[in-house]
This record gives C-alpha cells, structure tokens and sequence, in this order.
C-alpha cells in the first residue's frame, strides 16, 4: 500500500511536470511566438524588437528554463551580462513592460497577463473559487439525484421507474451541456422569469449553471449505481438478509448499496476532477465568472499567459484530484493488490 | 479510470473446440430485431449521413442566402416568393433547416475523421506495446498513464486557439485524446492473444513480425475497435461543436451546429428558434450514435460494459 502511494504521487508529479511542458510549448508550437503575440499590423522589426525583449530569440532549453525557474535565477547561473543588464535596466524604468520580469513557474509566477498588466497568476487564483463552487455544486446536484435513481432503477428492474431513469441517462449522457444550458436559459430565465440568465449576483445564480455542468455526470453516475446495484443484488449475502425476513428496503439501503458503493465513490471524485479541470463551455454559456470565463475571453485577446496560467493551475487541481481518489479507493477496498 | 483498467486488463477463455455458431453479423443482425432503440439509431444515423453526402438533395433553400428583410422570422414563416422556413430564419436570415443539413457535414467529417486518426494511431500503438512488451511496453503504458491524466477540454480549447481553427487542426487536437484510448484496450487484448498457438505456430512457420501483427493479431481485436470507434465518435461530434460553439470551430459561412448554437446565444429572448433546432439535431445524432455503440458493444464484446460507463 506505502509503495503503491509513493508510486502514484511519483507518477502525478511526472504528469505535472510534462503539463508544464506542454503549457510552455503552447507558444512555441505557433513557430514565431512574438508574430503571435503582436497586434496583427506590426512590422517584423516591431516584431523582432519585442521578440528580443522577451528573450523569444534564445535556445528553447533555456527560455523553458527561465519560464521554470525564473529569469533572474537562469541568467545568474549563466552568468549572461547582456541579461543582468537588460534586468538592472528595467528595474531602473518604471514604464519597461513588466511581462519580460518572470519569477518562474516554481514560484509561482506565469508572467503577466498583457491586457491587465498584472501577475497572470494573481487572475486566475481570483477566478478560481467561483469554478470551484460551481464544479462542488454541480457533483452535490448529480449525486443526489443519481444515486436515488440508480438504487431505485436496479430495485425495480424492468417497470417503468427503470425505464424513465434509464431513458433519462441515456439523453443525458448523449446532450450536449451548452445546449441543456441555453434551453434552460429560454424555459427557466426568459419565458418563466423565474431565474436568471447569467452572471453571478446572488445565491440563486448557481442553480441553472450547477444543473447544466452535472448533467453528464448524473447520468454517468446513475448508469454505474443501476449497474453495480444489479450486481449485488444477485450476491448470496443479499439473499441470506432476505431469507433473514429484514425489511426490503434496509436489505437494499445497508446491505446492497453499501456494498455497491467502492466503485460509485470513484467515480464521484473522478468526475468532481474532471469539473475542476474544466466547466470552460457551461461557464461561457451563463457568463459564469470562473477560470473558464477567464480563459475563453484571454483566447479571444491572445492573453496567452492567462491561458497558460489557467491550464497550468487546473491541469494541477485535477491531477492531485485524481490522485486523492485513486488513494482513497485503493485504502476502501483492500482486496484490490498493487503490484 | 480506475474502473476503465481492471476491465480492460481481464483475460478472455477462447473454447478451442468451440463449434462454427452463427457469424458476428448475424448476430448483430438477429440481437438488432430485439432492440428498437437500436433500429431508431441505425435510421437516424443513416438520415444524417445521408443529409451530409447529398445536402442539396435535401436542403429546401441555399443555407448562406442572407436576407435582413427575413431578420428572426419564427418557424412556419412564408416570404413574397413563397419559400416556407420551416424552422425559421436566423439573425442574417438565413434557413435554419437547411443550415442544419449543411452543418451535418462538419459534424459527420470532424468526428469520422478524428476516429479514423486516432485509431489508426491508437490500434498500432497498442499492437506493437502488446507484442513487443519489456521496455518498449513500459515505455508506451507510462506515456499513455500520463497523457489520460492531462484534462482535455481546456487543453484541446487553447491548442485549437494557438494552432488556428481549421478543418484538421480541429480533427488532430481531438485525436490526440483519442488515440490513447484505443491503444490502451488494444494493447490490454494483444497482450493475451499473443498467447495463442496459432500465433505460435505462424512464428514457427516463418512469419514475418509485421505479417503476424497486422494480419494474424489485428482481425483479432478489430471489433473491440469498431466498438471504441462507435462509442467515441458521439463524443468526438459533442466537441467540436463545443469548439464551434465557442468560435473556435471551422470559420463562418460555413455552417456548424456548434456555431448555430452560438449565434442563437444572443437572440434567447427574442428568437429561441435558432438555438433550439440545432442542438436537438445535434443530441438525436449523437444519442443515435450511443444507441448503436451500445448495440455493438452487446454483440461484438460484452466484456466491454464496464468500459461505456
């Protein structure tokens, strides 16, 4: 178990570490960074200046180096003068852009946003939390309903209740969110008045973007409980508490779902990662101020640091996400062995 | 995940003298009588394929005739010319249904393609990792560990931004999730049917080692693809109009689902026509989709089940 733990920790650090290099490639892959960067009417000595000035025209190692470990720490090791003074230089100007200055990814520090001109960072952190309500929300909403309705489908195999809940995950694994979002928009906000449209000014704004970034997890999830419950329900253990004459319904609650449940709490958590990691298009849709929101608009005004920072940050919830359930399932279940 | 690789990883009991029972296709076609679900897809599929070969067979109007005089006109609307727009007009009015004809195509490319890439890549991945195991396999499994645990709807939004939005940009970021998995199962089965003497005995008879993958291991694991392939591409269609619908998809005039959706975002108060039609065309497409894939699954590898959910 110590060993298994100490691998997957190792294992999500090396995932960690080739996110970062994806998310320093991300400029790179373009071909000329600074061209992609500038307003599209630049000339290419505009161009070549600011590409200099970004230090886009050094080797890569050691532009992914400085994106690592910072400039100032880079050019120290290397001793490189033209960098030393180029650094005092800006130090000394207060007006020199402040995106060529980066402390490094180790110190958190992604560089500075172009359009905000503050730490690219600092942004995404203050966004964070709204995605992090809405992703919690959104799993509380698709566990109460889909366990109910898992247990309640495996109960009454084949009746009606099945039917319903079944043709139900079915629609709702194959809809797509944004479009569930922007019918809920027309039903619930425009034509009831009751809720709404977009933005975020008091509790009750949560309830359509919660609804539509669960959606496909609910109908995961109750998919996985009918399925597991099914199993279960045929053990001998289960008939042994019937035969016992315990009511129905505490057979199914203590001694079916309980036991069903390992592979459900997985789940769970592994969807709560995947919303952490990204309710970009449910954000877009109700103008849901989340990382996502952020992202979207960054996109759109080629604020790539707000990108990278925002991939960066959540690429490291979902992983660490990850990595907490697949530890928790290994300590529930111990008839599992890792080798 | 975790679910994903206990399933995947379970041996399969070949019956040697198993007896000739009836074909895969038989099956599939006997199995499909029971499944009415199954029968709406496959019709459904078939409309939409249809809709996307032959367009203008079906398309009642041009989908890029822009008119302002027909600004948001609601479903049933008849003009001085007497053309009828069945689903209405959109805010440059234009013909929502046969824009959704015409963004049938989009759709059906970008996921079609992106599974035929992915799998391509995926399934010879897989059968070398399988084959060859030792370092080479290690080597594979560690990247494919790896590249599952990126999340990929943020990922493949900032690729698509920086690389541009085009037509195969958008079918090679989405392959690039793809193929993994793919070549995790393929890799999972290769690994015990390595096992069986009649691949022995093609190495004994002088096989050559690209003969004994391609032509005696991959027939062996062609319908767990097919299977993948059918349970993906929903999936795959979901998100480029994900991409679509966020102005990252195939650039305008031409006609995406995605990009409907879009555009109907801004007139939900006043036109919810436009964004209505397209994502139910767009839901009953991939749902048929699921239906079938669920079929498949039930006849060509019921092993599988876990994997779908």
């Amino acid at each position: 178990m110590r060993t298994y733990i100490i691998r997957r920790c190792l294992q999500s650090f090396i995932v960690f570490g080739a996110i970062l290099i994806i998310v320093f490639s991300m400029l790179q892959i373009t071909g000329n960074p600074a061209a992609v960067l500038m307003p599209l009417d630049s000339t290419d000595e505009d161009i070549q200046a600011f590409s200099k000035e970004m230090g886009f025209d050094q080797p890569i190692p050691i532009q992914f180096a400085k994106f690592i470990l910072g400039s100032d720490l880079v050019d120290n090791l290397l001793g490189s003068e033209r960098e030393k003074e180029k650094i005092d230089e800006l130090e000394r100007d207060p007006d020199a852009p402040k995106i060529v200055r980066t402390k490094g990814v180790i110190r958190g520090d992604f560089g500075f946003s172009y359009r905000h001109e503050i730490p690219a960072m600092g942004l995404v952190l203050e966004h964070f939390p709204n995605t992090v309500l809405l992703a919690l929300v959104a799993v509380l909403i698709a566990v109460v309903i889909s366990i109910p309705a898992g247990v309640l489908s495996a109960t009454f195999r084949n009746t009606w209740i099945d039917y319903t809940s079944s043709v139900g995950a079915m629609f709702g694994q194959s809809m797509p969110n944004f479009w569930l979002g922007l019918v809920l928009i027309i039903v619930f906000a425009v034509y009831l008045g009751w809720l709404p449209t977009s933005g975020y000014d008091a509790w009750y704004y949560i309830i359509l973007p919660s609804i539509t970034a669960g959606l496909y997890a609910t109908a995961r999830i109750t998919r996985l409980v009918r399925s597991q419950m099914l199993d279960v329900l045929g053990m001998d253990y289960v008939r042994t508490a019937r035969s016992k004459g315990i009511v129905e319904w505490l057979v199914v609650v203590r001694h079916a779902l309980k036991n069903a449940s390992i592979p459900v709490v997985t789940l769970v958590g592994f969807e709560l990662g995947i919303l952490l990691g990204g309710t970009v298009v449910t954000e877009a849709v109700f103008a849901w101020p989340g990382v996502g929101f952020l992202v979207v608009d960054a996109i759109n005004n080629q604020d790539y640091p707000i990108v990278q920072a925002a991939v960066a940050l959540l690429a490291f919830v979902f992983v660490f996400v990850n990595l907490v359930v697949d530890i928790l399932y290994a300590w529930l279940d111990p008839r599992i062995s890792y080798s | 995940m975790v679910v994903d690789d206990r399933a995947a990883t379970l041996d399969i009991e070949i019956d040697e003298d198993m007896e000739r029972g009836p074909s895969d296709f038989q099956l599939a076609i006997q199995e499909l009588k029971r499944r009415p679900p199954a029968i709406f897809g496959a019709f459904f599929v078939s409309l939409v394929i249809i809709f996307a070969l032959v367009p203008d067979l079906f398309s009642p109007l041009d989908p890029l005739s822009q008119d302002l005089g027909r600004y948001l006109k609601a479903p049933g609307y008849v003009d001085k010319a007497g053309d009828v727009y069945w689903l209405g007009t959109d805010q440059q009015g234009r013909d929502i249904l046969s824009r959704i004809i015409w963004g049938s195509r989009i759709s059906l490319i970008v996921g079609i393609a992106a599974v035929i890439v992915s799998g391509l890549i995926g399934i010879t991945v897989g059968i070398f990792a399988g084959y060859f195991g030792g370092w080479v396999d290690t080597v594979i499994s560690r990247i494919i560990d790896t590249a599952l645990a990126v999340p990929f709807i943020l990922l493949a939004i900032s690729l698509v931004a920086i690389l541009g939005p085009s037509l195969q940009n958008i079918v090679l970021v989405i392959a690039l999730r793809t193929w993994l998995v793919y070549a995790r199962v393929v890799r999972a089965e290769v690994l015990s049917i390595k096992e069986n003497e009649f691949v022995t005995g093609a190495k004994a008879t002088g096989c050559g080692t690209i003969r004994i993958l391609f032509i005696y291991l991959f027939p062996n694991v062609a319908s767990t693809t097919i299977v993948i392939a059918t349970l993906y591409l929903g999936r795959m269609i979901i998100i480029e109009s994900a991409l679509s619908f966020l102005g990252l998809g195939v650039p305008p005039p031409t006609p995406t689902w995605g990009g409907m959706l879009a555009d109907g975002r801004s007139f939900l108060d006043t036109a919810w026509w436009i964004a209505l039609f397209p994502g139910l065309i767009l839901m009953l497409t991939v749902l048929s989709v699921n239906l079938l894939g669920d079929w498949l699954r039930d006849v060509l590898d019921p092993r599988m089940k876990r994997l779908a959910e």
